[in-house]
């Protein structure tokens, strides 16, 4: 139990995906600039990070890695498919995306009205992919370690945008050089948010 | 209808306009995910830059061929397929010929699966036109998004470990340890510092370039 308490802290301020290893950026760039949206944009992905992990988590246990097909028959011990891995994530994950999708359609429609416009969007969003891919590099021992790193990394990513977000409404009202106007400052507020979560690298769980 | 040459003034210009004045780095802010997290070193920067450079403009040349027989409502799967085949074949080929480098780029390869350089091009500019300018359009964006790595990964590796490309630049007699002056600034090789970077090249390009400048 300490370790999925220790996981998910972990993903949501150590290893934050965007500060840490840029994942996203280019919708977070594009919407960062209402807090509104960026809420809206940030609860979908984190949505999809706690559905698509834990999902491919199973799919990596029990068919890609190696040795893994040993379930199902004996003579299936040597096969080693983790080199279909990328294409198998991502067809889950745009599949998961459409189904959401449909789901939230007809049976939320007030929220559909709120994310639905993000929910395509996402299906190419690198935070995801990501997810799953350092959930693959990292070797998760259990579904539940899984599960929490994905939330984790999604709750992440929620902070993130929306504390960028605020900035840069606030910076609207600033007076920044003509040619580091917009994305230039961006960035660089982006960069300087991520050394205050640096601080964060110290603690030891 | 007359044929135009290969290397006419127009197929030109997409291959010169992404290296500066469309930048897809800078300009349309795509592709940015990957371009930060592979540059603490020169090797894996330029490693990646190619691997990207391949991915789009192939994919580019597929999908351009294919532009007139996939119904519209299922190409952004088939693109992701057709996308995603090509970045295990660039996988398998890094993993066999540079495995060190592999190792270094770990998920970064997998990721330009969702590069938005790579979908971007394919939607802009590939599903509307001939395979050849779609290919000198994927080349033109690939080496725009790797002039950029190349400088970001340039400076990060110059003056976060004194070296370029794994050989030493600043003689190591200089360092304070070894009773000299300088010390290597730990600050660059963390990932904070490659925004700051990109911010200050934007900086830069756009005091020099006024039209790219946000109102």
């Amino acid at each position: 139990m300490g370790d999925i308490v220790s996981i998910f802290v972990r993903s949501i301020f150590i290893d934050n995906m965007i500060f840490a290893y840029f994942l996203g950026m280019c919708s977070y760039l594009a919407v960062s600039k209402s807090v509104k949206i960026s809420a809206g944009l940030g609860l979908a992905v984190m949505c999809m990070l706690a559905i698509t992990v834990p999902v491919n988590y199973l799919l990596n246990r029990y068919v890609l890695s190696s040795g893994a097909l040993a379930w199902m028959s004996e003579s299936l011990r040597d096969v080693d498919l983790s080199f279909l891995s990328f294409i198998v994530f991502i067809a889950v994950i745009a599949s998961i995306v459409q189904v959401v999708e449909m789901v939230v359609e007809r049976f939320a429609p007030t929220l559909y009205s709120s994310l639905g416009i993000f929910l395509p969007l996402i299906a190419v969003n690198c935070a995801i992919l990501g997810g799953s891919l350092f959930m693959q590099e990292r070797g998760y021992q259990t579904l539940g370690e899984a599960a929490a790193f994905g939330l984790g990394s999604g709750v992440g990513w929620l902070l993130a945008i929306v504390g960028v977000a605020a900035i840069r409404e606030k910076l609207a009202y600033s007076n920044v050089p003509a040619p580091l106007r917009g994305l230039g400052i961006a960035f660089i507020v982006t960069g300087l948010m991520g050394m205050a979560f640096m601080c964060f690298m110290g603690i030891k769980l | 209808m007359e044929k135009e040459s290969l290397f006419s003034a127009k197929n030109l210009k997409l291959l010169t306009d992404p290296l500066g004045r469309s930048n897809p780095v800078t300009v349309l802010v795509l592709g940015v995910c990957s371009a930060l997290a592979v540059t603490v070193k020169l090797e894996p920067a330029v490693v990646m830059a190619i691997s990207v450079t391949v991915v789009i403009a192939v994919s580019s040349v597929v999908m351009s061929l294919l532009r007139n027989t996939i119904p519209n409502r299922i190409r952004i799967i088939v693109q992701l397929v057709v996308v995603s085949l090509l970045v295990i074949l660039v996988d398998q080929v890094l993993r066999a010929f540079a495995y060190d480098v592999s190792k270094q780029l770990s998920v970064f390869v997998g990721l330009i699966i969702t590069n938005c350089i790579v979908m971007g091009r394919i939607e802009a500019f590939a599903l509307g036109n001939k395979p050849w300018p779609s290919f000198v359009d994927g080349i033109g964006n690939g080496l725009g998004y790797g002039l950029i790595l190349v400088v970001v990964g340039f400076v990060r590796e110059l003056l976060g470990s004194g070296t370029l490309w794994g050989y030493r630049i600043i003689p190591s007699s200089f360092y304070i340890a070894n009773g000299g002056v300088y010390e290597n600034n730990g600050l660059v090789i963390l990932p904070p510092m490659a925004l700051i970077l990109l911010g200050i090249i934007i900086w830069i390009q756009r005091s020099r370039n006024k039209n790219l400048v946000e109102s």
